[in-house]
């Protein structure tokens, strides 16, 4: 019961064809003489979900919206669904959802009548508007709320709706800035069953900025961004295992002997940290058997931690991204700052 | 079309329509283009329809006006006003035509409103023609303006005026051009001004000169030199007149007193025919939605 309607474009990708849904390469925007974006070139996969990682003033929500043909890139090309964002602008924003970071809801009209006003203005064919939306209101679980007005939706309800008409028109790629900014911990991790979610149902490639470490490990890939360039890409896993050392934390009957025999056996520098002997180590739970079979000293309990992306930004660019924030707040603030003065 | 049946509403995730329902995104066109238009007309509609308050408070002014101010200031000016005429009457197409003033310039407004909240960036990101978008506003505001003007239209009893279907008519297809026309002048205000106050700071500011200026309180002959100028070179002079000439054309006067009432525009003696007023109105219109349409192609 495919529903085939309007006038079909051979201009659009095939579905389903796996290629990249966005290629960037050798980006830059500058505004007056700062540089967002330095340079950056990168590849996603159709079907990827794939986060941009950063503090705030990386360069992320320029990149974002360079590929959303939002801004124009000073040089470099980046082309989503096989489109250049600059020469094909309108075919771009036919295939793209986009989530803001704030909301760009009409708040006094009920949410049917804003994902309505979304269909006409993209055009969705007519007899698709009525399943589409069903739909899509099913997946963010506010179908039986599609009657209220936006106003009355919590924080965490309007960011799902703004996701549910991001893919109204069923766009090759969504993107979402920041899709959980502002949100209280238990939405945010609703909004990313959601997420999940609909990355099982739909064919879609997903691109999405944070600033959230734990957040990013449900990418697909990540780029790490500081400073306008990407300092590494790659699977949360491959980042993680590239910083390399798993922590490993035991309860032994003589901390004293055992910070000893790690010494002596096994080379390790071992200290006590929060009343635990503490050590790190490659491939942490491989190490674990040998460590009872060898240590020689009784072992009560054992604990192994593998590095967090927070390990991953720090060992990258010897900053965490807290650290990061505090400036890149305040160069951000300069920057515009001086962008305006140049302006007048 | 088959529609997509959800057997057990229970448990939607397991009617896995998601692969099912395809969605192409037609290319741009004239038909996009218009149904873009369309629902932005809707929504200004639905955003009127919802606001009963707003269809209330913009009364009160057209109504202080007319019965307050008309009444009021009718025993000294009634004098001057040939016997049945009350100075209500006089003033009614003037207030007929104010009624609608504040409705359409605060339903362009809300441009500047919708861009604080974010709304505006929805409808500038979408692969639509911006020319539709702002077609489809300024004909929202038109309508709802108009429909505002309507409630006015309905008190024309009191104030001494028939209800005469082909009056009405008129009255309704002029007060649309001039809603027409005041949206695409806000919306054309809205494409610079970034802030709400000072949007509506500065359109108070030129709306009421103009309204003062338009002749809508007194009429346009016998008037000092200066103010003669001034009620000229005011667009809305051009189609209050038009009004008043409808309104006196069903009341039952003498020529002599339609024509010291209602005696029409004139430049230095020469009568502005009804057409060239009206063409006036809807010329400026049309020159300030061009200007609002150029201006919102240029932003982002």
């Amino acid at each position: 019961m495919a529903i085939q309607t309007g006038a079909e474009t051979s201009a659009e990708p095939a579905r389903g064809q796996r290629g990249a849904a966005i290629q960037v390469s050798n980006l830059i925007k500058k505004y007056g003489d700062i540089e967002a974006v330095r340079g950056i070139g990168f590849e996603v996969a159709a079907g990827e979900t794939f986060g941009f990682l950063g503090p705030n003033g990386a360069g992320k929500s320029t990149t974002i919206s360079i590929l959303c043909t939002l801004v124009k890139p000073t040089s470099g090309q980046a082309a989503v669904a096989g489109h250049d964002v600059v020469r094909e602008r309108d075919t771009v924003r036919r295939n793209i959802g986009l989530v803001f970071q704030d909301t760009t809801l009409d708040t006094y009209l009920t949410a049917e009548q804003n994902l309505r006003f979304h269909a006409d203005l993209y055009g969705v064919p007519k007899a698709a508007v009525a399943p589409r939306m069903r739909q899509v209101l099913e997946m963010v679980g506010l179908w039986d709320r599609r009657e209220s007005l936006v106003r009355t939706y919590s924080g965490g309800m309007q960011r799902r709706l703004e996701i549910a008409r991001g893919l109204l028109h069923a766009p090759h790629v969504l993107f979402l800035d920041e899709p959980t900014v502002g949100l209280d911990p238990q939405t945010r991790s609703s909004i990313w069953q959601y997420i999940n979610e609909l990355k099982q149902r739909e064919d879609i490639t997903i691109f999405l900025t944070t600033h959230y470490m734990d957040e990013a490990e449900h990418c697909d890939r990540i780029a790490i961004i500081d400073q306008g360039q990407i300092v590494a890409i790659d699977t949360p896993e491959a980042l993680k295992a590239s910083v390399g050392k798993d922590r490993v934390q035991i309860s032994t009957s003589d901390d004293q002997a055992a910070i000893t025999a790690l010494a002596d056996r096994f080379g390790l520098e071992a200290g006590i940290h929060d009343g635990l002997v503490t050590f790190s180590v490659a491939s942490g739970e491989q190490f674990v058997p040998r460590l009872f079979a060898e240590l020689g000293v009784a072992i009560r309990s054992v604990s192994v931690a593998r590095p967090s992306l927070d390990d991953v930004f720090m060992s990258y660019t010897g900053r965490t991204i807290r650290d990061t924030e505090a400036s890149a707040g305040d160069a951000n603030r300069a920057m515009v700052q001086r962008f305006r003065a140049g302006r007048r | 079309m088959a529609a997509p049946t959800t057997t057990e509403p229970a448990a939607p995730a397991e009617t896995d329509l998601s692969s099912l329902i395809r969605v192409a995104v037609p290319e741009r066109g004239l038909r996009q283009d218009l149904r873009a238009a369309g629902i932005v007309w809707r929504r200004e509609w639905i955003r009127f329809r919802t606001d009963r308050l707003r269809a209330v408070t913009s009364l009160i002014q057209p109504i202080l006006f007319l019965f307050v101010l008309g009444s009021g200031l009718g025993s000294l000016a009634g004098r001057g006003l040939p016997p049945g005429i009350s100075f209500r009457t006089f003033i009614y197409p003037g207030v007929v035509a104010m009624g609608v003033l504040f409705t359409a310039i605060f339903s362009a407004g809300s441009i500047v409103w919708d861009r604080e909240f974010g709304f505006l960036r929805e409808m500038l990101v979408a692969p639509v023609n911006r020319g539709a978008i702002v077609l489809g506003k300024c004909l929202g505001g038109a309508t709802v303006a108009t429909f505002q003007g309507i409630i006015v239209l309905a008190l024309a009893g009191l104030a001494g005026v028939p209800y005469n279907p082909v009056l009405i008519l008129t009255l309704i297809g002029e007060l649309l051009l001039l809603s027409f026309t005041l949206t695409a002048f806000g919306v054309m205000m809205a494409a610079r001004i970034k802030q709400f106050q000072a949007f509506m700071a500065l359109t108070q500011m030129l709306v009421m000169p103009l309204f003062f200026l338009s002749g809508a309180l007194y009429p346009l002959s016998g008037l000092p030199a200066w103010l003669t100028v001034l009620t000229r070179i005011d667009p809305l002079t051009y189609i209050v007149d038009p009004m008043r000439r409808a309104v006196f054309n069903h009341l039952n006067i003498s020529p002599a007193a339609l024509h010291k009432l209602a005696p029409g525009v004139s430049w230095g003696g020469w009568t502005v025919p009804l057409g060239l007023s009206l063409g006036i109105v809807a010329l400026m219109g049309l020159i300030m939605v061009t200007v609002a349409i150029m201006e919102f192609n240029k932003t982002e």
